[in-house]
């Protein structure tokens, strides 16, 4: 498998080094990386899971609103930075794995390296208080 | 392939008699055929080998891995600079905000320097590099950038069935991710894969290296474990300190190859070291 570039293996190393839930993806979703406090979040440990492509961790989470009722994709951050790559920010219920329902707030922001090379994106969340 | 070294010393000359075995010149080699001559880094060392070039060259191409002033420091007193006749290129790291030649002409303005680029005979042509492939005569040239401080490329130059990586600055530990286990998250990896020889930053002891994490280099212990995931043929330890006497040298060495065995040699760069492939 070919080395990732630069900013992208200093950015895993920055998420790891963080104390924020944060997660790292490659220009088309895939889950490159996530850190021990979104370990505890999501209920999925990244020493058993590896890397995910975008199909497969986008559906074991479920995003909707406080009505239960699912948001489309378009709508969530890392899918607006992904497709515009703009920094993203929003709120919204994920379902995770140990079935609990979780308010979280997320801000999104694309990795854009040395000379404008599109890499990814970053998102940091934050466990927030039921609404 | 023909491979010389005309500097390996790092961030500072460091003349003297007790550096006459390893060298004193910072960053500079010279990689060649018999009809393209390629030096990289500009470093002290490239001084010397500006008087010793033959007059019959008349293309060279200086391929810079970034622009700190120990690997730059050589390039006004290269003298094919003022040969109206020779064409001087110079490639180097693209940065996010200035132009590569923009960058240059801080070196060669006031107060740091008397002659301006637009002054010598034959302006440079100025080539800007980021993660690029690309060919000079029958050398086949990758760069790519690893991690220290500001824009900095490594070089992997393959020559018909020949690799040789060139990283003189890297730190391979604050970047990786469970290293040494990890190629697909350690930068410099693809640049050194397989290479016949690697030339890498190996400033530090394992000791010493704690107290300048985030500086850009890496300890030799660590060099040693990179290019065994890399599966290099052969280890030159590059950009030893300047305060690093031949003694001292010898002694890191020979401490970081004790009671091991290696499947490829292992040496210390050293300043004329000659290598063909």
């Amino acid at each position: 498998m070919p080395a990732q570039a630069l900013e992208l293996i200093l950015g895993r190393q920055f998420v790891d080094s963080l104390s924020m839930p944060a997660f790292l993806v490659d220009t088309e979703g895939n889950l490159l990386f996530y850190n021990e406090p979104a370990e505890q979040i999501f209920g999925l440990r990244f020493g058993e899971t590896g890397g995910m492509r975008v199909e497969e961790w986008s559906t074991i989470f479920t995003p909707t609103d406080k009505d239960g009722k699912l948001l489309p994709p378009e709508g969530l951050p890392l899918v607006k930075t992904l497709t515009s790559k703009e920094p993203a920010h929003g709120s919204f219920y994920i379902d995770n794995l140990n079935g609990e329902r979780i308010f979280i707030t997320v801000t999104a922001f694309p990795i854009i390296g040395r000379p404008d090379r599109y890499l990814g994106a970053m998102a940091m969340f934050w466990k927030s208080e039921m609404q | 392939m023909n491979i010389k070294v005309w500097g390996c010393r790092g961030s500072l000359p460091s003349p003297g008699p007790e550096n006459n075995k390893y060298g004193g010149n910072t960053s500079c080699v010279q990689v060649y055929d018999k009809d393209t001559c390629i030096i990289l880094d500009a470093g002290s060392g490239i001084q010397r080998l500006g008087r010793f070039l033959s007059p019959e060259i008349k293309e060279i191409h200086i391929l810079l891995t970034h622009l700190h002033i120990d690997h730059t420091m050589g390039l006004g007193f290269f003298l094919p600079l003022y040969n109206p006749t020779v064409e001087v290129h110079l490639w180097g790291p693209s940065s996010s905000t200035d132009p590569l030649l923009q960058r240059l002409r801080r070196y060669f303005s006031a107060p740091l320097f008397p002659v301006r680029l637009g002054d010598l005979p034959n302006h440079p042509i100025i080539h800007e590099l980021s993660m690029t492939d690309f060919e000079l005569g029958r050398f086949k040239i990758k760069s790519e950038y690893v991690c220290h401080p500001g824009p900095t490329l490594a070089y992997r130059i393959q020559y018909e069935n020949s690799i040789f990586a060139y990283i003189p600055d890297h730190e391979l530990r604050i970047g990786s991710a469970d290293f040494p286990n990890n190629p697909e998250w350690t930068s410099g990896f693809e640049i050194a894969n397989n290479a016949d020889l690697l030339f890498h930053d190996g400033s530090y002891t394992i000791k010493e290296y704690p107290q300048k994490i985030g500086w850009g280099h890496s300890a030799v212990k660590d060099v040693i474990l990179f290019a065994q995931m890399c599966k290099v043929k052969r280890l030159a330890v590059f950009h030893h300190e300047p305060t690093n006497t031949d003694q001292q040298l010898d002694e890191i060495l020979l401490g970081n190859l004790k009671d091991q065995t290696f499947d490829f040699q292992i040496e210390m760069c050293r300043e004329g070291n000659t290598y063909s492939f």
